[in-house]
């Protein structure tokens, strides 16, 4: 077995053993990339010699009898939405092209107080608009499992990079599925966690009330481990919960008897791919077998998820994104005639057409006259959409159901209907409208392509969630297959 | 002709006197250098994230209460989104529908007339950075930019349309100032532009219900610029509309040098602000404990303390305003009396001579040098008759000028009252002799005669005599 | 259905210039997009309050006790223009 197909806790053990150190596992990584990432472009900016250097330092730590935490010397991608302090963050855009934030957002203090190893900033869709990739301003990520196929997105650089061996863990981002849909194309293991369960200090905004940064990785006691890193309260961020972080790996227990799980009847209804229904009833039946009590349930509300969804978040992008004017960073259209032009063609020149559709939608939907119409209306249907988890989770401890309603599409498929593009995100959007946790996990293949499980919780229920996501992994080889 | 009436509103943006800015850790000194006050978060950097200071808050709701405003139990911050450079998000977190304080009032009193201007609301939010203009906005070939006001808390104070004239506007002004400075929430200096005020005028056919069209006035630096302002604007529309025109719904600035409000029409789209609620900012929720903690806390504000003045010192109304118009000069006058228990001569000669040389030198009672008991010594040596009246006005002046204590002062040029009969005799007799013309008018029944030999007698003491006993003498001598 | 002027108003708030071609397609999109959204206004919401956020925080501040600032070079580190510690931009009008 090659060093950067094992997950980090394998690695761990071979670490604290010294059959291999951080810095070999460093360059095991890297030499891996070199070999692919001509064919899958997960990666925007590659920081080698900055690993490499980490690296060293924990392998000192190590030999000075250092007790190593958990990740430490452990390599991991980060989206490039996620400020890290002196290296390059462009959110795939053009318009922050060349910004070099002067600070680390909390999740990289983090890791860098675990003592990970940052081996790059990832592809993505600009800004984290988008489900495939395609909407980067530089270049579009493969699927591993297919090249000629999207990764999905907008975490897609994370999520191929883990699911290619070109990292060992990844951070994505999540606002209407950016870190779900991406593992469930790419077969690797992707959670949203609760809104305010990890900071959002220093991840660039897409929609404020939606994002939430997460875990990809290859199995779900990596999950665990990288979420026992990054949660926990942060007074930076207003919206942070003040909650005490539990260690998320004692909920490894294998154990479901009796846990009750809901399917909602709305997941495996019209639009979803029979054959995905197919791996996902296996699942069902996967877990019954393991003493689960699995019923069917309705989540009423969910066909307004997605129009909630399209003008809560494109109205809360239409402002986060004002700042990009060419006045303190970034991107700056040459030679303008005054301060409005300058603005006007720093802007068009500076976002690629998905962003410009959403700010203008966004933008829209808040003026004069239409507020109460489109986006009060919308926060009234995200109470109701809330409500409905509510009542499901009174009968239940977890939903289940498809994570995406199909596997990896061609790239270029869909580029040119946004519609039918945000229909990719339908089994997502309503849990970050919820602002409750899920998960993705492997479930199965469908024509050489991975289908992902989503598993749902209360908020704060990430325990939950694993325990059950880490019950299926032991009791299936999905998540042990690998793109050739 | 028609008559008509103004009604006039003002918006007031106060500085508030925290250490470091409403979402942010960065200083709200006021002087620095450029981009010297600046963090990630008051620069809009991409990723980063407000956090309300709680001061704010608290400043807030103590203005609110100072102003008899109800302090809404539920309140939350919203996004104004507009473009401009100074505004480092090309949004200002401000305060839409639920501001924290609403429905307000204060009194106000021109010539005489007691008035009460209903206050609609008070709201947070954060102040935008500088431009620097080489030359006028529109000659400028560029625009620089400095970011240390950005994020300093505002609080935005908006009173109902009761205003009926340039008189009443700056009352209001002043009332609304000297409440805030008692609360120690802001210094309200309008030079610094920690005080700001725009006024809506509109003007309407005396006995008309419905309101004229209004204009918004920006740019007034002081109590002056305002009532110039306030004037110009209402003559303006009177003049428009009685040539048959109509006032166009506009913002105008006022030009001092010109002594005009002129039109700042752009190209500019309609304003359309998009208000919605901050999605980075938990809501508020204020408790009638935090309510009442606060108010507790709250000192005694300017009308309470013009009452008091009046009944425990027995001073006029007039006085008693002056004296309270600001914390501080009611503090000084209060001290002062403490010391010397004379309430009516402090306060003559704090509003008079005291307030004569702070007009002068343009400073504000804070930067005087005199303290209050080296006042109230020198007010006690006058008493005592050691100086005269005149000599008094001296010894101030160069108290005034030193910091030196009157003693001090006196000793120092030998200022000490002569009272000896015989040396003031002796001088009576030489002026007496020196002017035959002034003693012949006296006699003849110009009483007003005296004064100029008085005024001999003092001229030839350096005004050291006993102004009491010149007069007596000199009578004495001239009436035999 | 969104009207080109609708179009160019909107673009003009959000202080993008489209083009001819654009415009066209956006108003399309936008279009076909608030159709779908549409949907919504079918729902009867009389009484159900907005959820501005989804988790139930209040009163999250920081006490007024001043930080470091950033050294003004780094201040102006990603400055498109500068003019000694200002940045600079186009003349506004």
């Amino acid at each position: 077995m090659q060093l950067h197909y094992l997950t980090a806790h394998q690695l761990h053990d071979m670490l604290v053993s010294k059959q291999i150190s951080a810095e070999e596992l460093t360059r095991a990584v890297f030499e891996r990339i070199e070999q692919v990432e001509d064919k899958i472009r997960a990666y925007i900016t590659l920081t080698r010699e900055q690993a490499l250097e980490l690296a060293r330092q924990v392998d000192r730590a190590r030999l000075a009898g250092e007790a190593l935490p958990p990740l430490a010397g452990i390599p991991v991608a980060v989206k490039d939405n996620i400020c890290t302090k002196r290296v390059r963050t462009t959110c795939a855009s053009k318009m922050l092209y060349n910004y070099i934030p002067p600070y680390d957002a909390t999740v990289m203090k983090h890791l860098n107080q675990a003592r990970t190893v940052m081996a790059g900033k990832t592809n993505m869709d600009e800004f984290a608009m988008g489900s495939s990739c395609e909407n980067s301003a530089f270049f579009t990520t493969c699927n591993p499992w297919d090249t000629t196929r999207v990764p999905g997105g907008s975490s897609g650089g994370s999520a191929a990079a883990v699911a290619a061996g070109e990292a060992i863990l990844g951070l994505g981002s999540d606002t209407g599925g950016s870190i779900r849909q991406p593992a469930s194309f790419c077969g690797v293991v992707g959670m949203k966690p609760t809104y305010g369960a990890v900071s959002r200090y220093g991840l660039v905004a897409y929609a404020s009330s939606l994002d939430q940064i997460g875990p990809l990785t290859r199995d779900v006691t990596d999950c665990a481990m990288l979420l026992n890193v990054i949660c926990g309260h942060d007074p930076l961020d207003s919206t942070s919960a003040p909650f005490a972080v539990p260690d998320y790996t004692s909920f490894l227990t294998g154990d479901i008897k009796g846990v009750k799980i809901g399917v909602p009847r709305e997941y495996l209804g019209e639009g979803i791919d029979p054959a995905v229904r197919e791996v996902i009833q296996k699942a069902i039946e996967t877990y019954a077998g393991l003493g689960a009590v699995v019923e069917e349930t309705t989540l009423p509300h969910t066909e307004y998820a997605l129009p909630a969804y399209y003008l809560i978040a494109p109205a809360e992008a239409s402002s986060n994104l004002a700042r990009y004017d060419g006045v303190r960073y970034g991107y700056r259209a040459a030679e303008a005639e005054d301060l409005v032009d300058m603005f006007m063609r720093t802007r068009s020149e500076g976002f690629g057409s998905e962003v410009k559709r959403r700010i203008m939608l966004g933008t829209y939907a808040l003026s004069a006259g239409y507020y109460d119409a489109y986006y009060n209306q919308a926060l009234k249907v995200r109470t109701l959409i809330k409500a409905d988890f509510d009542r499901a989770f009174e009968e239940f401890d977890l939903l289940l159901g498809p994570t995406a309603p199909v596997t990896a599409f061609k790239r270029g498929e869909k580029v040119d209907d946004p519609l039918q593009m945000y229909m990719v995100d339908i089994c997502t959007l309503a849990i970050n409208l919820a602002g409750i946790p899920a998960i993705s996990i492997p479930a199965g293949m469908v024509n050489k392509l991975p289908v992902g499980l989503q598993l749902i919780g209360r908020p704060f229920g990430e325990g939950d969630i694993l325990r059950a996501a880490y019950a299926f992994e032991q009791n299936t080889d999905h998540h042990r297959m690998l793109p050739e | 002709m028609a008559q008509y009436e103004a009604v006039i509103g003002l918006e007031v943006h106060v500085e508030l006197k925290t250490d470091t800015k409403i979402f942010c850790h960065s200083s709200t000194e006021f002087g620095a250098d450029p981009n010297q006050h600046v963090c990630p978060v008051c620069l809009g950097l991409p990723g980063v994230l407000p956090v309300v200071n709680k001061k704010v808050v608290e400043y807030a709701i103590k203005a609110g209460l100072a102003l008899n405003c109800r302090i809404a139990p539920f309140s939350k911050f919203d996004r104004k989104n507009y473009y401009y450079p100074d505004l480092p998000k090309n949004y200002q977190i401000s305060q839409y529908d639920l501001p924290i304080a609403e429905h307000g009032c204060l009194e106000i009193n021109v010539h005489g007339a007691g008035k009460r201007v209903g206050i609609t609301r008070l709201h947070m939010e954060e102040d935008a950075g500088k431009l620097v203009h080489q030359g006028t906005i529109s000659s400028t070939p560029f625009s620089l930019v400095d970011y240390n006001r950005t994020g300093v808390p505002l609080i935005e104070i908006v009173s109902e349309p009761d205003m009926r004239s340039a008189d009443e506007a700056v009352a209001y002004l002043e009332k609304l100032k000297a409440i805030i400075q008692y609360t120690g929430v802001s210094d309200c200096k309008m030079q610094e532009g920690s005080l700001r005020c725009d006024a809506n005028i509109s003007v309407r056919p005396a006995g008309q219900a419905e309101l004229g069209t209004k204009t918004e006035i920006k740019n007034m630096n002081s109590f002056k610029a305002l009532h110039k302002a306030v004037n110009y604007e209402i003559a303006r529309q009177i003049k428009l509309l009685e040539s048959g025109g109509k006032v166009v719904q506009e913002t105008r600035t006022w030009d001092e040098a010109r002594g005009e409000t002129l039109s700042m029409r752009s190209k500019e789209e309609a304003h359309d602000y998009r208000y919605f609620p901050d999605p980075d900012l938990p809501p508020l929720v204020i408790d009638r404990a935090w309510v009442e903690a606060i108010k507790a806390g709250l000192p005694e504000l300017p009308d309470a303390r013009r009452q008091r003045l009046v009944t425990a010192y027995g001073l006029p109304e007039y006085d008693a305003m002056v004296l309270t118009s600001s914390r501080e000069l009611a503090d000084y006058y209060e001290e002062c009396v403490q010391i010397y228990n004379n309430p009516k001569l402090v306060s003559n000669w704090v509003m008079g001579e005291l307030a004569r040389m702070m007009n002068a030198g343009g400073q504000d009672i804070q930067e005087v040098r005199i303290s209050p008991a080296q006042l109230a010594r020198l007010l006690q040596l006058l008493d005592e008759g050691t100086i005269s009246g005149r000599i008094a006005r001296t010894v101030l002046e160069e108290m005034y000028n030193t910091g030196k204590d009157a003693g001090k002062v006196i000793e120092e040029q030998g200022l000490v009252q002569i009272s000896d009969t015989g040396l003031i005799e002796k001088v009576v007799d030489e002026v007496i002799a020196a002017n035959p013309k002034s003693v012949e008018d006296y006699r003849a029944g110009k009483e007003k005669a005296i004064a100029f030999l008085v005024g001999q007698v003092m001229k030839s003491t350096r005004g050291k005599a006993n102004p009491g006993l010149v007069n007596e003498l000199l009578k004495g001598k001239l009436n035999k | 259905m969104i009207s080109i002027k609708d179009v160019e108003h909107v673009a003009l708030l959000a202080r993008l210039s489209l083009t001819g071609d654009e415009k066209q397609v956006y108003g399309k999109q936008l279009s076909d997009i608030l159709e779908n959204v549409r949907k919504l206004q079918d729902l009867n919401t009389e009484g159900v309050p907005p959820t501005a956020h989804v988790l139930d925080l209040q009163n999250v501040f920081r006490e007024d006790r001043a930080g470091e600032h950033m050294p003004v070079d780094q201040v102006l580190g990603n400055a498109p223009d500068r003019q000694g510690n200002f940045f600079k931009v186009p003349k506004i009008i």
